[in-house]
């Protein structure tokens, strides 16, 4: 079931092709991603980067190529998708949290059911996890009660329950007003200071170059530029990303 | 701007006047029925107080049935509908095919032969054949069967309406298609299909009607039947009149609350 080996990437992915239709979207995509690696992927709108995401735990199916990741051949034949993905948490944009679910049963629900852990004990879990992301009292509260910033902690804390390797963040702060962004990006810190491996979708450059070890640029599908964000950020050596940047960080010249 | 007002004002002038012509008509029709029609016939007809007053409390017995025969009816709709309606969107396709002509053929044929299948058909073919709790085990799966369909199609937009993202969410964290359905996807789904769900109760209610095909006793007899058997022996309308008020009782509280639960779906 295990094939990683201890000084292996906990990410690898290898010849990623997808297509929808006769659209390819990623066009041969190489990369890993080393234990404790934070790397945050930038791109244009449309460029592939939450399809190379969801690539990753398999929420879409790779047309061509192959990836493991925290420890499982995503692509293999006999891969258990099921047990994978326990070990991968995700952070949606629109933090899809469990509209029908309080916010202890949102963080509590899967710890219940797929690893049948008792309910108390899986409470005080989820408990303890809300803490560390700053939502305590909203215990009972329905999803829709709480503010944006709020829910995408909820969701943070919903997937570190299954106690995962690996955590991949699809934009979690582009849904939520300007003022709330930073209480959702300093969780995100926090986990990356204790050494969790993430890959991260954004547009925030600042956080980027503060938390990232690696920032990769794709466009049109392929890796046109990876390196220290200090590099890639500061001194693109590619037209292209030259002008993503420039869009980014002066959007209104 | 002057351009635009104008032709908005002759708009709004155009509909009062149309508004004032239905309304003359209806005052009319009101007033026609009011002034030609035999009153003192109606109300020989309809509401003789002696005859409403002998129905009780023997109507109750029926009144009771009716609610017996639709509740039954819409227990065994939702045990079927349910897993027809997970069939329906499963990814193995010998079940989408047989639930999808599961819901065809039931919601095609009229309630009233589905009644008479149960009831005659098969007890035909299978000789022997004995329905748990006799004519209401009959009744259950009779107009059940119907229901069913429509409760299976209901779910269905329900489970179609829940985002996409709630089961990504699921997926996500391991959770197994079938764990998926069962913790995120139906519980959200019936929430969406209450109101739905309640206009079906309304329909048995008034499906219940059709029971007397199976040969009822005073016993297992439904409102229908028995407002129809007081007018045969009163040769008198009123028992309709009271029978109609007791649907009544049990349909307009069950359409306000679909109502209102709609509402407060809408609001979410
Ligand atoms: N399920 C799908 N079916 C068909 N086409 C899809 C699907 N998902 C994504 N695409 C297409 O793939 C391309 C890349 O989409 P993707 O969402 O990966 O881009 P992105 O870089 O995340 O963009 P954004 O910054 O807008 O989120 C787009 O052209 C999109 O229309
Ligand atoms: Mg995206």
């Amino acid at each position: 079931m295990n094939d990683s080996t201890l000084d292996g990437p906990l990410v690898r992915i290898k010849g990623l092709h997808k297509h929808f239709g006769d659209n390819e979207v990623l066009r041969g995509i190489d990369l890993d991603i080393a234990e404790g690696e934070v790397v945050c992927l930038i791109g244009p709108s449309g460029s592939g980067k939450s399809t190379l995401l969801r690539c990753v735990n398999l929420l879409e199916t790779p047309t061509e190529g192959t990836v493991t990741a925290a420890g499982h051949d995503m692509t293999g034949p006999d891969a258990d998708l099921d047990a994978a993905r326990r070990d991968i948490g995700m952070v949606f944009q629109h933090f899809n949290l469990f509209s029908h679910l309080s916010i202890l049963d949102n963080v509590a629900i899967a710890q219940r059911r797929v690893l049948k852990t008792p309910r108390a004990e899986a409470e005080a879990e989820a408990r303890r996890l809300l803490a560390e992301v700053g939502i305590e009292g909203k215990e009972r509260a329905k999803p829709a009660q709480l503010s944006g910033g709020q829910q995408q902690r909820v969701a943070i804390a919903r997937a570190l329950a299954m106690g995962p390797k690996l955590m991949l963040f699809d934009e979690p702060t582009s849904a939520l007003d300007p003022e709330l962004v930073g209480e959702v990006l300093s969780v995100m810190k926090g986990l990356a200071a204790e050494g969790m491996t993430m890959l991260v979708v954004t547009h925030e450059m600042s956080f980027a170059r503060e938390v990232a070890d690696r920032v990769i640029f794709l466009d049109g599908g392929v890796i046109v530029e990876s390196g220290p964000p200090a590099e890639v950020l500061t001194a693109p050596k590619t037209e292209r990303a030259r002008g993503f940047l420039h869009r980014v960080l002066h959007p209104v010249d | 701007m002057a351009a635009r007002t104008r032709p908005r004002l002759a708009q709004r002038q155009r509909r009062r006047i149309s508004r004032a012509i239905q309304y003359t008509v209806a005052a009319a029709v009101v007033i026609a029925i009011a002034v030609f029609a035999d009153w003192g016939r109606i109300a020989d007809s309809f509401l003789q107080l002696d005859i409403a007053a002998g129905m009780f409390p023997a109507v109750w017995t029926a009144f009771w049935n009716t609610i017996v025969y639709t509740l039954l009816a819409f227990v065994f709709g939702m045990v079927a509908g349910v897993p027809i309606a997970l069939m329906r969107v499963s990814a193995f396709a010998p079940y989408r095919w047989f639930a999808a002509g599961y819901v065809e053929v039931f919601r095609g044929l009229p309630a009233l032969l589905v009644l008479f299948l149960v009831g005659f058909g098969v007890p035909q073919a299978f000789p022997g054949i004995q329905y748990p709790g006799g004519v209401y085990g009959q009744v259950a799966i009779g107009l059940g069967l119907t229901s069913s369909a429509y409760i299976a199609e209901s779910v269905r937009a329900g489970i179609a309406a829940v985002p996409k993202g709630q089961v990504e969410a699921a997926r996500s964290l391991g959770m197994s298609h079938t764990r998926t359905m069962v913790t995120v996807v139906l519980p959200q789904a019936l929430r969406i299909v209450i109101p739905p769900l309640t206009n079906e109760l309304v329909m048995l209610t008034k499906d219940s009607s059709l029971v007397f095909v199976l040969g009822v006793t005073t016993a297992t007899m439904e409102l229908s039947k028995f407002a129809r058997n007081e007018l045969t022996s009163s040769a008198n309308a009123t028992p309709l009149l009271v029978g109609g008020l007791l649907y009544l009782l049990l349909t307009v509280p069950l359409s306000i609350l679909a109502r209102r639960l709609e509402k407060r779906g809408d609001a979410r």
